[in-house]
């Protein structure tokens, strides 16, 4: 039995944001200081470590996570995308692109994980009310912009993927 | 985070065997959202972490008209809101699982997780304390089952012991004009802790306009979930009507036992306590009658 527990550093294989990748973790490493401290990928942002703020937002395996709330060991066999698989400096996604436009961010620390889950949202709802644009964010935390210029991004974004701006 | 080991076992019998090596310094993980914060922050001394989602009995959903729905303790709530037989089925527990944290937290945190948790302002044990539901505990004996109400003994706390394991829990198959709700409040418009959550369940007779049976369970008033025997039994037999959800709320109301912190007073409490179960009730028959 205890042949299959895992107690010093582990190899991991995963594919984040579309690439095979391998790295080594302790079990008490999470998901996102594997990302950032392991891997390089700094756009996830540790803002609270408990799972209230979303700034560490990515997805795994279709879903949205909190990566704080993760192990690095879980990831084993896993898709993970972060706000780096969302565009790049020269090809921003269309929402990355509407938050500029839109001032929908003024320090950033949050933006990444705003960034991710909205565009889990559009993929899953491309016209989504103002209501359910607030409900499927408040686990995302911002406390400089302000919701308002965020959600307007995000509508904006809507409507152009639907063809309609 | 002190170092940890990691299993994840593939059967009950290898995660019974690993939690029963290690005692109290181990711990099962499912979606992780409330332990590993907990080792994060040291509110538990754990050395080994078990980790529940490749055995299959937990991740598991069985689900018929006559068995009832047997929910594995891994099943993610996404996977609850986003089936459409047991939100035809189970309301209630949509409702809750809907509401346990916010989108990613969602994508995670499991049913059976948020009753091993045992808080008391846990979203959806009063839920099921309202369906009648059991626990199927594996351990170093077999298997044995609890009703959800008596499953926590305190904050945090519950009746599994070192060695024992969570597989499932078990929901009793619905009849026609049969219906659940469940509510809460809280001071923000969504993703908070309740200051008060109300679980009601109600079977209607054949023509809907009685109740024969009626269960309600209370969240956030008291040092673990209440189930509100009295308050339901007040029901059995009633007129749907005003004046039997008053008297069910007011007996709700008694069998709190509320304390005052950052989220209210007892005294708010106590009058959410009577609202909520007569909302919840409400729209319990509304969804027996639909």
């Amino acid at each position: 039995m205890s042949q299959s527990l895992i107690s010093g550093r582990a190899a991991v294989s995963a594919t984040v944001n579309g690439e095979e990748t391998s790295f080594l973790c302790e079990p008490r490493e999470s998901l996102l200081e594997v990302l950032r401290d392991r891997l390089g990928l700094t756009g996830a942002k540790e803002g609270c470590n408990n799972g209230n703020c979303g700034a560490c937002t990515v997805m795994m395996d279709g879903r949205l996570v909190n990566s704080c709330c993760v192990l690095g060991v879980e990831a084993e066999g896993s898709s993970v995308t972060t706000v780096e698989g969302l565009g790049s400096p020269a090809g921003l996604s269309p929402l990355q692109q509407a938050f500029l436009q839109g001032a929908a961010l003024q320090c950033g620390i949050c933006t990444p994980g705003f960034l991710v889950a909205a565009q889990a949202l559009l993929e899953k709802n491309p016209n989504p009310t103002e209501h359910e644009i607030r409900f499927w964010l408040a686990g995302n935390l911002c406390r400089c912009t302000g919701y308002d210029k965020i959600v307007r991004s995000v509508q904006a974004t809507a409507a152009q993927l639907r063809g309609e701006a | 985070m002190r170092a940890i080991q990691y299993a994840a076992p593939t059967s009950v019998a290898d995660a019974v065997a690993l939690l029963q090596q290690f005692g109290s310094r181990a711990r099962v993980l499912a979606g992780g959202t409330d332990l590993i914060v907990q080792m994060r922050e040291y509110a538990c001394e754990v050395d080994v972490v078990v980790d529940a989602k490749k055995i299959p009995d937990l991740s598991r959903i069985e689900l018929s008209a006559e068995a009832g729905l047997t929910l594995g303790a891994a099943v993610p709530c996404y996977q609850i809101y986003g089936h459409a037989e047991i939100s035809a089925a189970y309301p209630g527990l949509t409702d809750s699982a809907s509401i346990i944290g916010g989108t990613a937290i969602q994508g995670r945190a499991s049913i059976g997780g948020n009753l091993c948790n045992s808080g008391p302002a846990a979203d959806s044990i009063p839920t099921l304390i309202a369906y009648g539901a059991v626990a199927n505990i594996a351990g170093p004996g077999g298997l044995r089952q609890t009703p959800v109400e008596a499953f926590c003994t305190a904050p945090g706390r519950n009746v599994l012991q070192p060695g024992e394991i969570l597989v499932s829990i078990h929901l009793p198959a619905q009849k026609a004009r049969s219906g659940a709700r469940y509510l809460r409040f809280i001071p923000r418009n969504e993703m908070d802790i309740a200051e008060v959550g109300v679980g009601a369940w109600v079977q209607l007779d054949a023509a809907g306009s009685h109740i024969e049976a009626a269960r309600i369970g209370l969240g956030a008033v008291g040092p673990t979930p209440i189930f509100a025997s009295a308050a339901g039994e007040s029901l059995a037999g009633k007129a749907v009507g005003s004046e039997a959800l008053a008297e069910a709320s007011a007996l709700a109301e008694a069998a709190a036992s509320p304390i005052t912190d950052m989220r209210g007073t007892a005294e708010h409490r106590r009058h959410l306590v009577g609202v909520l179960t007569r909302r919840a009730l409400t729209g319990a028959i509304e969804r027996a009658r639909a």
